[in-house]
């Protein structure tokens, strides 16, 4: 079999994956730790910096931005002392981090509320489609990956394999946006099952985790498949076929635990970006989440609550790539000396 | 299957040209639709809100615009900026990937870093960050996502970048005082173009539907210009009223990605054909690189009266007549022996002579689309032709690979392997299958066995698995063990300990066994019967014994003699030797069956198996290969 590191697979030959002696930070959880910490500060860090610097950059004078080019001098000086705009940058950095240390993240200009309170009340509606959405899309696309890369094993049922490519090509390529306004048409609009909007009810969630998990799942779901296609053909899996075990416990047993690896590094990168997608696919739905909401705020130049935004949905992808790190960990434990393999 | 050549012709890699086609095709529209269909696509008309019809194929929109020519006529302007946002990514990227490697060491490792953390995040994170300090509109919308792009071009340009300036020439370069910008412009930045291209095609698509993203939500592109995205937002209001205006743009962008898809999964195969998406690389038939080819004759299935005559009265296992095709090749080539209770046979041959095939075809683990024929092949009373029950095939069979390493599932403990066969079809409880592990184990001298049943396979040497292996393919006490080239993965101290292992199973238990090498030397010090094997034929037949004595007389068998050192050294001397001179021994892959030395000797039952001879059903131009 071919034993060259493959980036695609993310498998490595066993010599490079073999615990070296004496590694700078040591072996396991610990040196994973220390590495990831480091890591995730300067990520924070950077999150922190890029969001300060919003109001700096702002072209011209912050405050007229802000306020419109018609506005008295009385609402400019009002303007520029509420954002400490004439203090200089250093003193305004130790504000704004005094502001996100503090949990309040700043007052919105326009409800004059903390902008802790808007993302409080909004943070729940998008959780409440991301994590289903990130589950239904493994749910989907491990076991449909897998049987497809099963009964195609081999270019065998090459009408199924074709079939599948195509249908999971298009549905994995299709945007995020595109595919709930036609689930809109088709659902509430052509069929009047489920409703086009709100989230008054739990059939309101229906379409948009729909939507949300249909581009992840098919395209998880591709990987998984060729994943399947090159473990069925390792040399290992002769041996356990060797062992004349029942076609689930062969490829449960066998097959799925040198996929998972893979899998989830892939899934991490999806699942971030599906972050992203969420805050798109609100707008479809008027969906009262953290989406809709920065994208109001930003028309309304109302940036306290676009920082405080877009803080929180950077923590989120940070916390689900840790997520998918320490799962990999666990999983396999040679990741944690690499730390994460492939891409 | 790799032998079949409807596979090689696959090459022609269909997705990339469909990818092209597509996009093409969306850049011809795009220079097309705007001279062409301006006017219904921007003259306000009485006939609002059609529906689909003759004159308008998908309506109108609420002031009379035709729906179609809109989406069309966008194509411009979508185009235009997701070309704009990728070509800027692309430069700026490449240019910070590039010149960190210029930056003195601790601010390169803090910029690799900071381009590390900002990979992490969703490129949308980032333009709205650029959306937000630049405001709603068309040009905001494109250094948006210009920006969002440039980490992901800057960390691949840094990566190979790196991977680059440690080859031979950039050293060079750089130690004739070469300075460091020329460096990159000359040698670092045309080796790495492969992979950065893929992911620029990649990026475009990205960039394409990023941007309307945002002019969907109302950020990007403003009325009265018009892209797709803009266009699906307009439609959204109307969307109850009129649902099929957002068909148009959703077309557009649906058939945008899968162009891109297509054109990708074509770019990445052409630069590894590992990854290709829908043709998963099959696995090569094993020892199949070369077979008797076409010309041989077709076996014809005796009757099969006759192949219990072949059979000998205490033979445990009875091969007769096996043929193994793929496709239309022949891997093996109408081969018989048997082998008798305690007894050991050998097959030696070259690679490629059919002999691993020869045992997997015995158990039954022929890859996909490999098919093997006999008159007769049966273990006993167990017949191997039908569907034999999986529990006798796996408690009557045991069998040791060639790699040890590669046999071995990487992700599963060794106790839950090397247990598995008697757990399954012995129902012996997990504990004390594990026990008798540990024993086995430390019978064939691996230390800690209880130690190694924790570990993965990863943490022993490929010594000590292949002993496991052994130990675990005689824990049901198999009739038969079949060793394909156990020991060529070892080197030459630990092949010996393994081959004393299997001498000892053999003197101690009395197990058959089915020994497969290309190692003329280790076949005759462990074997009763030998079978050469050449281009999936018995080419001869002859003893351990005479191996040994090097009183084998076939020259074929004598050449691959000579060519074994350590049978050299054993006293297989003069004969071997001088006929070497005349015709070397090794055949280059593809060659036809080894025949022309063989006329007018031909082999005899040399074997004391009773080895069938069947030379009198095969036409005279074949009878002296067999």
């Amino acid at each position: 079999m071919s034993a060259g590191p493959s980036a695609a697979t993310g498998r490595l030959p066993v010599a490079a994956v073999r615990r070296a002696p004496g590694l700078r930070l040591g072996g396991g959880w610990a040196g994973f730790a220390v590495r990831r910490a480091g890591g995730l500060l300067m990520s924070m860090l950077l999150l922190v910096v890029v969001t300060f610097l919003i109001v700096p950059l702002l072209p011209g004078d912050p405050a007229r931005a802000i306020a419109g080019t018609n506005s008295s001098p009385a609402t400019l000086a009002a303007i520029r002392e509420r954002l400490g705009l004439d203090e200089p940058m250093t003193t305004r950095f130790v504000h704004y981090l005094g502001d996100i240390t503090s949990g309040r993240l700043g007052t919105s200009f326009r409800f004059d509320t903390p902008v802790a309170d808007i993302v409080s009340t909004r943070l729940p509606y998008t959780v409440q489609l991301v994590i289903p959405a990130v589950l239904l899309s493994l749910l989907v696309a491990v076991p449909l990956g897998m049987a497809v890369g099963v009964l195609t094993r081999d270019g065998r049922r090459r009408r199924l394999g074709v079939a599948f490519g195509t249908i999971a090509g298009l549905l994995a390529s299709a945007p995020v946006y595109v595919v709930a306004t036609l689930l809109v048409v088709l659902f509430s609009i052509s069929l009047g099952l489920l409703p086009s909007g709100g989230a008054t009810t739990p059939s309101a969630l229906v379409l948009p985790i729909t939507a949300l998990c249909i581009g992840p799942a098919f395209a998880i779901a591709r990987v998984v498949r060729q994943e399947t296609a090159s473990v069925l053909a390792q040399d290992y899996m002769r041996t356990a076929r060797g062992h004349r075990l029942g076609t689930v416990r062969l490829h449960l047993r066998h097959a799925l635990p040198n996929l998972v690896t893979s899998v989830l590094t892939l899934s991490g990168l999806v699942l971030t970006s599906l972050l992203g997608g969420t805050i798109i696919l609100e707008n479809v739905f008027t969906y009262p989440g953290l989406g809709t909401e920065v994208v109001q705020a930003i028309i309304y130049k109302d940036y306290p609550v676009i920082q405080g935004i877009i803080l929180v949905v950077g923590m989120l992808a940070l916390l689900v790539n840790l997520l998918v790190d320490v799962v990999l960990g666990i999983v396999d434990p040679r990741t944690l000396d690499g730390g994460r393999r492939g891409h | 299957m790799a032998t079949d050549p409807t596979v090689r012709r696959r090459r022609r890699n269909p997705s990339l040209l469909a990818g092209a086609v597509i996009l093409g095709l969306l850049v011809v529209v795009a220079l097309v639709a705007p001279p062409l269909l301006s006017g219904s696509a921007e003259t306000l008309t009485d006939d609002a809100r059609l529906g689909p019809g003759a004159g308008h194929l998908l309506g109108t929109d609420a002031f009379g615009r035709d729906v179609l020519a809109r989406a069309l006529v966008a194509t411009r302007l979508t185009l235009l900026m997701a070309a704009a946002a990728t070509a800027a990514s692309f430069v700026v990227g490449v240019a910070i990937g590039a010149l960190v490697h210029l930056a003195p060491g601790w601010l390169r490792e803090t910029c690799l870093r900071l381009i590390d953390s900002a990979v992490a995040f969703p490129s949308l994170v980032l333009a709205l960050v650029i959306a937000a300090v630049l405001g709603p509109g068309t040009g905001s919308a494109i250094v948006a996502i210009a920006v969002a792009g440039v980490p992901g071009f800057a960390r691949l340009t840094a990566n190979l970048a790196a991977t680059v300036a440690d080859k031979d020439y950039v050293l060079t370069a750089r130690l004739l005082g070469v300075p460091g910008p020329r460096i990159l412009a000359r040698h670092v930045l045309p080796n790495i173009s492969g992979p950065l291209l893929v992911l620029l095609s990649s990026s475009f698509t990205l960039s394409l539907l990023d941007i309307s993203s945002l002019s969907f939500v109302g950020l990007g592109v403003q009325s009265p210009q018009y892209d797709w995205g803009r266009l699906l937002n307009e439609a959204l209001p109307s969307i109850f009223a009129q649902p099929s205006v957002v068909l148009a743009p959703s077309l557009m962008l649906i058939v945008t990605g899968v162009g891109a898809m297509l054109l990708g999964d074509g770019v990445a195969s052409l630069v590894d054909p590992r990854t290709r998406g829908t043709a998963p690389a099959p696995t090569a038939a094993p020892d199949a690189a070369d077979a008797a080819g076409t010309a041989a004759p077709a076996v014809v299935s005796r009757p099969p009266g006759a192949a219990g005559a072949d059979a000998e009265p205490d033979g445990l296992l009875t091969v007769a007549g096996l043929t193994v095709r793929a496709g239309d090749r022949t891997l093996v080539d109408d081969v018989s022996f048997t082998i008798g209770a305690g007894r050991i046979v050998g097959l030696v041959g070259e690679s490629g002579s059919g002999k691993s095939t020869i045992a997997m075809a015995v158990a039954g683990l022929l890859p996909e689309g490999v098919r093997a024929d006999a008159s007769r092949l049966a273990l006993g009373d167990l017949d191997l032709l039908g569907t034999p029950p999986g529990r006798r095939l796996a408690t009557e069979i045991g069998i040791v690979y060639q790699d040890p390493i590669g046999t071995f599932n990487p992700a599963l403990r060794l106790g839950t392997q090397l247990t598995e066969v008697a757990r399954t079809h012995l129902g012996t409880p997990r504990r004390q299958a594990r026990r008798d592990m540990a024993r086995a184990l430390a019978d064939i001298r691996v230390t800690e066995p209880e130690r190694r049943l924790r570990q993965h396979p990863h943490e022993l040497s490929g010594g000590m698995l292949q002993r496991a292996s052994i130990a675990s393919a005689m824990t049901t006490n198999p009739r038969l063990l079949i060793a394909d080239e156990p020991t060529t993965a070892l080197d030459v101290t630990v092949q010996a300990e393994v081959l004393r292992q299997f001498r000892r199973i053999n003197r101690e238990h009395g197990t058959a066994m089915l020994f497969i090498s290309h190692d003329i030397g280790v076949v005759g010090e462990l074997c009763d019967t030998v079978l050469v094997l050449h281009g999936g034929r018995v080419v001869d037949r002859t003893t351990g014994r005479d191996l040994r004595r090097g009183t084998v007389t076939h020259p074929y068998t004598r050449a691959l003699l000579a060519a074994t050192p350590a049978a050299v050294e054993a006293g297989a001397t003069l004969s071997a030797v001088r006929w070497t001179a005349d015709t070397p021994p090794a055949q280059p892959a593809g060659t036809p069956p080894y025949e022309a030395p063989l006329d007018g000797t031909p082999p005899d039952g040399l074997s004391p198996d009773g080895l069938s001879d069947t030379a009198a059903d095969r036409p005279p131009a074949a009878e002296g290969s067999r």
